[in-house]
C-alpha cells in the first residue's frame, strides 16, 4: 500500500502530526482537569494511529491500550479525588 | 457510584468484547502483532471499566479484592519463571525451547510459505505470552485497585434516594 500510495501517507503523516501538537497544546492551556485528560487520551489515540501508520501495530497496541486506557482512567480517579479546577497560585 | 446512567450502560455493553480481544491478542502472540504484555494492558482496561461501572465497594471487592489481583500477578511470574527453568531441566539451557514442533500441545511445525498461520506452534513462546498477560494484567489491576481505594465514592442506598 505505501508503494502505491507515498502521497497519501506522507499526507497522513502530516495530519496526524499536526494533531497531536494540537492535542499537546490543548492538554497544556486547558485549565479544566478532565478536559486535559480527554485531550491527553486523543494524544494517546493518534500517537497510536502514527505508529500504526509507521508499520508498528505491536507499539500501537500497547499505546492505545496503556495510553488511551488505563493512564486516562488513573488520571479520572486521580482528579476524582481532589480538585477539578487548575489553580493559578 | 463514580460515572452516570449513560457512562455505566456503555461500560457494561463494552467489557466482554475488551475481554475478548485482549485474550485474542494475548493467544495470537506468536503469529500477530501484539502478545502478552499488550494483551495484559488491554485485559485491565477491562478491569478499570468493570470498577468505574458497577459499586466496586460493594460487590465488586467480593470477587476482585487485591489479594486477589496480587496472587494473579505472583502466578503469572511463578509460570513464567517454572517456563524458562524448563528449559534447564528438560534441554540444554535457560528457556531453551524444547516443545518446538516436537508433537505436544504447541509443538506443531510451521508451515512452508504463505498460510493462514497454525495456532498449535512455537514451542514454549505461548506459554511465556500467557504468563507475560496474566503477569501484566494481574499488575495494571493491582495498580488501578490501589488508585481506586483512596476514592470516596456513593452507595447503592444514596444513590436511590
Amino acid at each position: 500500500m505505501i508503494e502505491l500510495f507515498p502521497q497519501a501517507y506522507f499526507a497522513l503523516h502530516i495530519l496526524f502530526l499536526a494533531a497531536v501538537v494540537i492535542c499537546a497544546a490543548a492538554i497544556f492551556w486547558l485549565k479544566d482537569l478532565i478536559a486535559a485528560s480527554i485531550a491527553f487520551a486523543a494524544f494517546s489515540f493518534l500517537l497510536a494511529l502514527e505508529f500504526f501508520i509507521l508499520q508498528a501495530p505491536d507499539v500501537a497496541i500497547a499505546e492505545a491500550a496503556i495510553g488511551a486506557g488505563i493512564s486516562t482512567a488513573i488520571l479520572m480517579i486521580g482528579i476524582k479525588g481532589t480538585k477539578r479546577k487548575e489553580s493559578d497560585d | 457510584m463514580v460515572t452516570g446512567l449513560i457512562g455505566r450502560t456503555a461500560g457494561k455493553l463494552l467489557v466482554p468484547f475488551i475481554f475478548i480481544f485482549g485474550f485474542y491478542v494475548v493467544v495470537h502472540g506468536h503469529l500477530t502483532p501484539g502478545g502478552g504484555f499488550q494483551g495484559g494492558a488491554v485485559i485491565a482496561t477491562g478491569i478499570a471499566l468493570i470498577l468505574v461501572c458497577f459499586y466496586y465497594q460493594e460487590c465488586v471487592n467480593k470477587y476482585m479484592s487485591l489479594t486477589t489481583f496480587k496472587v494473579i500477578e505472583a502466578a503469572g511470574l511463578v509460570l513464567f519463571i517454572c517456563t524458562a527453568l524448563s528449559g534447564i531441566v528438560l534441554a540444554s539451557g535457560l528457556m531453551f525451547n524444547w516443545a518446538n514442533a516436537n508433537g505436544s500441545l504447541f509443538g506443531h511445525a510451521v508451515e512452508y510459505g504463505v498460510n493462514a498461520g497454525d495456532m498449535l506452534t512455537a514451542g514454549i513462546i505461548p506459554v511465556l505470552n500467557f504468563a507475560v498477560g496474566i503477569e501484566v494484567f494481574g499488575a495494571l489491576s493491582v495498580v488501578l485497585l490501589c488508585m481506586f481505594a483512596g476514592l470516596k465514592e456513593t452507595t447503592a442506598e444514596e444513590d436511590n434516594k
